[in-house]
């Protein structure tokens, strides 16, 4: 196995961060693959999959609900269901949930407004593939830009989420109104992780925080694992 | 549209929409974002960033429903809201002002690309489908004073669709990047009627009203040609490249039609089942529309009132920072996207934001400024601000002002103090445009602003795009220890200040402008921005309020030694500034200054956690800002 790791971006119409997330995981050594929603398969020796931020399908319905049936998800189910990492960040994270990836549901910010600026969050657990480069307990400067922030699920599975090991980041403030302040949460196995905030915008130091960029590039190191995994 | 080097050109445009705002704000202001969007890509640029003036009566629910419409647009399609400005004043209760700016990016190469023109081309209609909303609302809406009955006219009010608006921004960018397309022209005011008009004045237009895709039933002809339905444009295609162009636009998923042909009639032609339903010679629309003169009559301001019982200047700083014109605008940046797109170095907040233009370190520094109370005293010296505001703004940032945008809001020109005072702004702007070396290439006027005979104040407002060299170099804050140093030497006044109208009546001649030392101001702050660790301009509120907004940003105080009289203090008009530098710059500074004909002094020194005797803390509870 030779060259850059790569990593699949799936666009959906709607979709807006997606260029910015392909900037950035450039910048940090991947060679980025752009996936149209319509496509069934994702493209040969894609190591890690994101789902970016936007408005896909413009939200109607119910946020995330239409591109969580988009054709490309069904690859993306096996691509997870076949241990590889996979990362949806704010809608990405809301598709996720839908498609019944990640638990929980992302419900309107409790304010009933969008709201962008940068937030602290901590890192709850370093033992997941998208923490590797924090520590526990660290905190991350990180932008967020949402009106459906809200992760929402019942007292029982939140206890029974954080005793696995499963919430991986909090909000140090209560920035939406989501349960325990969560930000972040994973899957059972821990390669499927939904994030509120936006990693891909806290890369370049010069548009701010550098922070995301921990989070990125251990999602690059566990594209290059898993394909070297699967070759 | 202006070429930036490195095989770069920015296009920009501001844009109103103010009539459809005051009878719906929400789908008002989300429409105006969508349209001034698709007039950036019709010139084949991808929109980067947007700004918005407002100007309402007060910051109520009619205000928060714009902004969320604005953000509703602007967010869903993934375009970043860096900037404008916020305005509460009496004289926009009844007609709100909402200005729309957006500014693209091409490359320069695409400015240049021969078009090929001439008849035997089609003409393609695309996006959204059409519908009787929005029928009249140029007509209906813009061009006439609104009255109680203006509910009625919420029908005219269009409604957009930002995720249609996103897929026709997506494949319009394709279709121009790939060469598929000869041009563009968006379906604004008066639909379809008006894409055409401009391009068949040169040639000439057949087009079909009957295959226009509808989306009800019954529609008569002269509907399908002036709906305002949101959401299509119109392409310019050879017929040999129509099918790699549906292509793009089947996989975006929007409808598409071609719907006539450019001929060499000179006529816009319109049929319905090949029938002749209309026809004009083309030219009657555009150039050789019919002129008239306004007539005019000066509306002289009320003598200058003198201020009785103004406070002292530490509560008269904290009054004016806790007042609607002034306080903190974080809580509606806070609800647009600011950031998509990856290029926003400064946020909105502080004169200007600045977008990189990756992957130089250049930089494009951004500004959108009005005038109102100043200009309804005098419409000139209003005018001229506008324009010296907003380069000013750009240039605090770094930025070398490369060109500006106009948005002229009026009342009923047909009166003749409104016909003065919008032929005195525009002298005004001219004038300042010429000391500054500075053009305008884009622009909109919204007249009519009047509800049961009551005007708006003449409200000019200016984009301005400035070039910024190094954005590593983008001022921040001022740091502890920095020596504060004021530039400038315009005449100052209260009459038309933030000040006067908080604590006085709004009356008097403000002071007269001198351009020329206007625009040597402009030219020093750009270039003394990459030395200077603060730089920022003094406009609502005056110099006191500029260095408690300063201090603010920076989260640190300063120890000053200034005149303590309220023109000193509070006074606008003439243009200050601001800096702030480590203590082995001044002199490279001074000498620059000294270059540059523009007075600078000493005004003392960063440190402590108060400004003009008010503790840092209380400022910022007055202002509302986040530290
Ligand atoms: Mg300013």
């Amino acid at each position: 196995m030779t060259g850059r790791p790569r990593v699949a971006i799936v666009v959906f119409p709607g979709s807006n961060d997606d260029r910015d997330a392909a900037w950035a995981l450039g910048a940090l050594g991947a060679d980025v693959d752009l996936v149209w929603h319509a496509e069934y398969e994702l493209p040969e020796g894609v190591g890690a999959v994101v789902l970016p931020g936007g408005f896909s399908y413009g939200d109607y319905l119910r946020v995330g609900a239409l591109a969580s049936l988009a054709p490309i998800m069904g690859a993306v189910r096996r691509f997870a269901d076949a241990g590889g990492p996979v990362l949806g960040i704010c809608n990405g994270f809301q598709i996720l949930c839908e498609a019944r990836l990640l638990p929980g549901v992302l419900r309107p910010n409790r304010q009933l407004e969008f709201v962008c600026r940068d937030v602290v969050v901590r890192v709850e657990t370093a033992q997941t593939l998208f923490t590797r480069r924090c520590v526990e307990g660290q905190e991350l400067v990180l932008p967020v830009k949402h009106g459906d922030g809200a992760w929402y699920a019942d007292e029982g599975t939140l206890m029974q989420l954080a005793a696995r090991g499963q919430i991986v980041f909090r909000y140090t403030e209560d920035v939406n109104g989501s349960l325990g302040n969560v930000a972040g949460v994973t899957n059972e196995a821990g390669n499927v992780m939904g994030l509120m905030p936006h990693p891909e915008h806290a890369v370049d130091p010069l548009l701010g925080s550098a922070d995301g960029g921990l989070i990125l590039a251990a999602l690059v190191d566990a594209a290059a694992a898993h394909a070297l995994a699967t070759a | 549209m202006l070429d930036l080097g490195d095989g770069l050109a920015v296009a920009f445009k501001v844009e109103s929409h103010n009539h459809p705002s005051a009878v719906e704000p929400f789908q008002g202001a989300a429409t105006g974002v969508g349209g001034i969007l698709r007039d950036i890509v019709s010139m084949g640029a991808r929109p980067v960033a947007l700004l918005d003036g407002l100007r309402f009566g007060e910051p109520d629910w009619h205000f928060s429903r714009a902004v969320g419409g604005i953000g509703h647009y602007g967010n869903c399609v993934g375009v970043p809201t860096v900037g404008g400005e916020t305005v509460f004043d009496e004289a926009y209760r009844d007609n709100c002002l909402v200005n729309a700016m957006c500014v693209g990016l091409l490359p320069v190469e695409r400015l240049t690309r021969a078009k090929a023109t001439g008849s035997g081309l089609s003409v393609l209609l695309y996006g959204a489908t059409t519908g009787r909303d929005g029928i009249g609302g140029a007509s209906v809406l813009a061009s006439q004073e609104l009255g109680d009955e203006s509910a009625e006219k919420r029908p005219s009010v269009q409604i957009g669709d930002p995720f249609t608006g996103k897929k026709l921004i997506e494949a319009s960018v394709e279709l121009v990047s790939a060469g598929l397309v000869e041009s563009l022209q968006d379906c604004g005011a008066a639909g379809i009627a008006s894409a055409l008009s401009e391009m068949a004045a040169d040639y000439g237009i057949d087009v079909h009203l009957d295959r226009v895709p509808l989306r009800e039933e019954g529609m008569e002809p002269w509907e399908v040609m002036i709906s305002e339905s949101q959401e299509r444009m119109v392409a310019i295609v050879r017929p040999q490249m129509l099918e790699a162009v549906e292509a793009v636009l089947d996989r975006w998923e929007l409808h598409h039609a071609v719907i006539g042909e450019v001929t060499s009639t000179g006529e816009l032609r319109a049929t319905w089942h090949g029938e002749v339903v209309g026809a004009i010679p083309a030219r009657l629309l555009t150039d050789e529309c019919p002129r008239y003169e306004v007539a005019q009559r000066p509306r002289l301001p009320r003598p200058e009132r003198e201020i009785v019982d103004a406070p002292a200047t530490a509560e008269a700083l904290l009054a004016l920072l806790a007042s609607p014109g002034v306080r903190s605008r974080e809580p509606v940046y806070r609800r647009y996207d600011q950031l998509v797109g990856s290029r926003t170095v400064r946020r909105p907040g502080l004169d200007a934001a600045v977008l990189r233009l990756r992957p130089s370190m250049r930089g494009l520094a951004l500004s959108l400024d009005g005038q109102g109370r100043i200009a309804r005293l005098d419409p000139f010296t209003g005018g001229a601000l506008a324009v010296l505001e907003a380069a000013r703004n750009v240039a605090c940032a770094g930025g070398e002002p490369l060109g500006l945008t106009d948005c002229l809001n009026f009342g009923n020109p047909e009166k003749p103090e409104v016909g003065w005072e919008l032929a005195e702004a525009i002298e005004g702007m001219a004038q300042a445009c010429e000391a500054l070396g500075v053009p305008i290439v884009s622009g909109n006027v919204s007249l009519y602003n009047e509800t049961n005979g009551r005007a708006i104040h003449p409200t000019p407002v200016v984009g301005a795009v400035g070039l910024v060299q190094d954005v590593r170099l983008v001022p921040k804050g001022w740091r502890e220890g920095d020596v504060v140093l004021l530039a400038g030497a315009g005449a100052l006044s209260l009459a038309g200040s933030e000040y006067q109208a908080r604590f006085g009546e709004v009356s008097g001649r403000p002071a007269p402008l001198d351009l020329e030392v206007e625009a040597r101001l402009v030219s020093f702050l750009w270039r003394a921005a990459p030395l200077c660790s603060l730089v920022h301009d003094a406009s609502e509120g005056g110099l006191a309020v500029a260095l408690a907004e300063s201090a603010l940003v920076s989260d640190v105080g300063a120890r000053l030694e200034l005149l303590d009289e309220p023109v000193e203090l509070f006074g606008e008009v003439g243009g200050r500034a601001v800096l702030a530098c480590r203590a082995e710059v001044v002199a490279d500074l001074e000498r620059l200054a000294h270059e540059s004909g523009v007075p600078l002094r000493r005004a003392g020194e960063v440190g402590g956690d108060t400004l003009l005797g008010v503790e840092l803390r209380e400022l910022r509870t007055a202002h509302g800002s986040e530290s």
